[in-house]
């Protein structure tokens, strides 16, 4: 395996290079797949049936705090990432723990929202609007769901080995993944709740 | 006993209980067969755990062959049912089933099987590449194919087939008129063997963008490597599209949500546009890489350069392009209003244009080269005149307001079986005729080969012809049976006539393989058919590193020019070249998603939780695993080189 020096560890061998490369490209078909959601949000918003619509039951205080919570995590990622770049194993672990803290607590906040909203009597199956919303919010809370583990294991991973060419690789696109959940937070806050709150 | 009742087939015949004798008989045949001769290991170590993209491809394409006869079996049910009026052969919820799995079968475990074990084949050797970017994620790819595969098989023996049409338009495939798990079954052998393409996908676009030899520019690469960068991104662009559809589609049968029912809010119309915003760019994915085996097989045997390669590529963008924006042609009926379907009606005939400059291309590839009428070749020049006619029916269905008349009859299915026979199979025909060398190491007879192709051209037209009359005249498709008074007697008899030779002609095709395999040479060298691209450039059968010493390329035909024009192809000494190591991780993950898709269909919870345990504790093994692969010494490749007859350097 030949080490490239002049780039930084996680772009330093070839295989790297088409991980990060094949990364942004699934990156790409993610963003179809919250699309297809998206889309389908927007056909179905207006689909309430019996049940409440989306003024009734949005709160927008939890909404705003994981909105703050899952913004802040995107940045201690970049710290994260920044900090190894440094070769600075410490901090790196550092910033990933509080990122991932950052995450239980925005899932845990998403969990407490999903409870309110079946005491509100909006469940999967109450309407089409309600299974949408459902739908895309657990897509993407699935997603940082993952995205906990994921970045638990490599938080192993850099503490047990250092910084390989392997870790750093990981890392890297795990920040990628992140960053990408921060932006689908973006416009899930944007669309569907201020949106519904209007 | 309560448990065991919902794996009951809710409506048997002796057919279905004569193929669950049948399974089982070959099932015990091949367990019996391994153990007797001693074949588990070299199967375990050989196929079943490789990560090497030639065996991917071959496993691909075994695979492919084995669905062709399922979903032949299919198509020669349905030809024989409706051969005569009033016929009583299938009943109505029979046919219903015989023709959704003929359509899924063929489609996603057929077609794309065979375009993808293709690629797998001849894509990483057209580049000059040792593997693909990711040669494990690959073998995940295709034992998620084949899980999702083997699911969707099982579904008319354990519990009853899906019975909704391939399209499995909502609400005939919601609980309330498809009753049983059949359609649950669709639901999950399409997201497990889908999220296997989409893998698919982003490997080979990777693998295309970062492992080209030295020298070979995007606008050097050979055509049939354009066609699959293309098909790859279509892949990457549609297929979460239908994954999301398939999730809805779960949850409004298993979990009483109301995405696409009447009531609460739901849109039965949303069910559709996602299916076809993901099908539309399908059939695009089907039908690229079939014009790109075209072209290699029409300049290698007119003895010529491919005519137009600028135009060609650029054909094929905007095709990839505009398969996104036509989706609405496939339910004009459904009511959108002028505006919407003229919009569409103009996109669809549009799409034509691009299509057309290929066709030209390819008959001025032809026009003053010297013709060897080989088996691959036959196929290519029977595909142009087929495909064209297909095609222009296409424009005739694409006429909104006329297509009022055509929507659901017969000729639409003529059309789209004019366009996937001699387009997508008439190409894996030639294409598997023309690789097969590589692959093996001999070639198939051509005699043999011939008389293949010919009753698989007369009868896909005696089969297929007929219908575009029925269905002008009105019959419509999906029908079990009609009157006689209708008069479509005569030309369905035609049709099952025709399928009867295209079956004659499937099983002469696979004897071939066995009498080539008996009786055709084995010498016969690295370049038989004196070919122009990379892949005729290493040794026959190829060794598992590809290349002994990386290709440096010129030009977008670099082995005719080294064989013409003295480039000199291999310029570097041999040194030690660095493989994957194999892994039994992606066939185990495959069954514990097999697993989570059986329990899923059935609503087993327990099943469920511990099958997604497996699957995410498979993906934690992996993230842990420290595996660095390998490395082939200098001196077993000069070995390996010298048995082959010589190394190049």
């Amino acid at each position: 395996m030949k080490i490239d020096q002049s780039q930084p560890l996680e772009y330093s061998t070839q295989q790297n290079q088409m991980n990060i490369l094949g990364f942004w490209i699934f990156l790409g078909a993610e963003i179809m797949l919250f699309g297809t959601l998206f889309a389908s949000y927007f056909t179905l918003e207006n689909g309430i049936g019996n049940g409440p619509s989306g003024a009734e039951i949005f709160e927008i205080t939890p909404v705003l705090m994981e909105t703050i919570i899952l913004l802040t995590s995107s940045f201690t990622i970049g710290l994260a990432i920044h900090a190894m770049r440094i070769q600075n194993k410490k901090a790196t672990l550092a910033f990933l723990a509080i990122t991932l803290l950052l995450g239980l607590s925005f899932l845990g906040l998403e969990i407490y929202e999903f409870i309110h909203y079946y005491h509100e009597g909006a469940t999967l199956q109450t309407s089409a609007f309600t299974a949408i919303l459902l739908t895309t919010l657990g897509t993407h809370g699935a997603h940082v769901t993952f995205g906990l583990f994921w970045g638990l294991f490599i938080f192993l991973q850099i503490k047990k080995r250092g910084f390989t060419p392997e870790t750093s690789n990981k890392s890297f696109i795990f920040s990628l993944y992140w960053h990408f959940l921060d932006v689908v937070w973006i416009f899930i806050f944007s669309f569907i709740y201020l949106k519904g709150m209007m | 006993m309560e448990f065991f009742e919902r794996f009951a087939i809710p409506h048997p015949s002796p057919l279905i209980y004569a193929s669950m004798v049948a399974i089982g008989l070959v099932m015990l045949a091949i367990v019996f067969g391994l153990t007797y001769f001693k074949k588990w290991g070299y199967l375990w170590r050989e196929w079943l755990t490789t990560v090497d993209h030639k065996r991917i491809g071959i496993m691909y394409m075994i695979s492919a062959i084995l669905m062709l006869f399922r979903g032949g079996a299919d198509a020669v049910m349905m030809r024989l049912q409706t051969a005569v009026p009033d016929n009583t052969f299938l009943d109505a919820q029979h046919y219903n089933e015989v023709f959704t799995t003929h359509g899924v079968v063929m489609i996603i475990f057929m077609a794309m099987a065979f375009i993808i074990g293709m690629m797998n084949f001849v894509v990483p050797l057209q580049i000059g590449a040792r593997d693909v970017a990711f040669p494990r994620l690959n073998a995940i790819s295709f034992w998620l194919y084949f899980a999702g595969a083997m699911l969707f098989n099982i579904s008319f023996v354990i519990g009853g087939s899906p019975d909704a049409g391939w399209t499995n338009y909502f609400p005939l495939a919601g609980t309330d008129f498809s009753e049983t798990v059949g359609v649950n079954y669709y639901m999950w052998a399409l997201q497990i063997s889908g999220l296997g393409t989409l893998m698919t996908g982003i490997n080979f676009i990777v693998t295309i963008f970062k492992m080209r030899a030295p020298g070979m520019t995007l606008m050097k690469m050979p055509m049939f490597t354009w066609s699959a960068l293309i098909t790859n991104v279509i892949i990457v662009f549609a297929f979460p599209v239908l994954t999301i559809a398939l999730l809805m589609g779960t949850f409004d049968r298993q979990f009483g949500t109301h995405f696409f029912a009447s009531t609460n809010g739901g849109m039965d119309m949303l069910w559709a546009n996602l299916f076809w915003v993901w099908g539309h760019p399908e059939v695009y994915i089907l039908i690229l890489p079939a014009f790109g085996v075209y072209s290699e097989v029409i300049a290698t045997f007119s003895q010529r350069n491919l005519y137009g390669y600028k135009s060609m590529v650029g054909s094929m963008v905007l095709i990839s392009f505009m398969s996104f924006l036509v989706w609405v042609h496939h339910f004009f009926t459904m009511g959108h209003g002028a505006l919407v379907n003229g919009i569409f009606s103009i996109t669809t005939m549009a799409i034509a244009v691009p299509t057309g400059i290929k066709i030209f291309n390819w008959l001025l590839t032809m026009w003053k080269g010297k013709i060897r009428f080989t088996v691959p070749m036959l196929y290519s020049i029977g595909f142009i005149p087929l495909f064209t006619i297909g095609g222009v029916t296409g424009v005739m269905l694409a006429i909104a307001s006329a297509d009022y008349q055509y929507h659901n009859t017969m000729f639409l299915v003529a059309h789209f079986h004019n366009v996937i026979i001699p387009g997508v199979v008439f190409a894996m025909l030639a294409g598997l005729t023309y690789w097969w060398p590589k692959m093996f190491g001999f070639m198939l007879n051509e005699r043999i080969g011939k008389w293949g192709f010919w009753f698989l051209s007369i009868g896909f037209c005696l089969a297929f012809f007929p219908m575009y009359i029925t269905g002008l005249d009105g019959q419509a498709r999906r029908m079990y049976t009609y009157s006689e008074e209708t008069g479509f007697g005569p030309l369905n008899m035609l049709s099952f006539f025709g399928a009867g030779l295209m079956a004659i002609a499937f099983i002469l095709i696979v004897y071939n393989v066995y009498y080539s395999f008996r009786y055709a040479p084995r010498n016969v060298g690295q370049d038989p058919w004196n070919a122009r691209s990379l892949e005729w450039a290493t040794q026959t059968p190829v060794p598992e590193y590809n290349f002994a010493v990386t290709p440096v390329v010129n030009s977008s035909e670099a082995y005719w020019d080294s064989k013409k024009n003295g480039h000199q192809l291999f310029k570097d000494k041999i040194s030690k070249i660095h493989m994957p190591n194999n892994s039994g991780l992606p066939i185990i993950m495959a069954g514990f998603f097999f697993i989570f898709g059986f329990s899923f269909v059935f609503s087993i919870w327990v099943g469920v939780i511990l099958s997604a345990l497996g699957i995410f504790g498979c993906m934690a093994y992996r993230t842990f695993e420290n595996d660095h692969g390998r490395y082939i010494s200098e001196e077993e490749i000069h070995e390996t080189e010298k048995n082959f007859g010589g190394a190049k350097e």
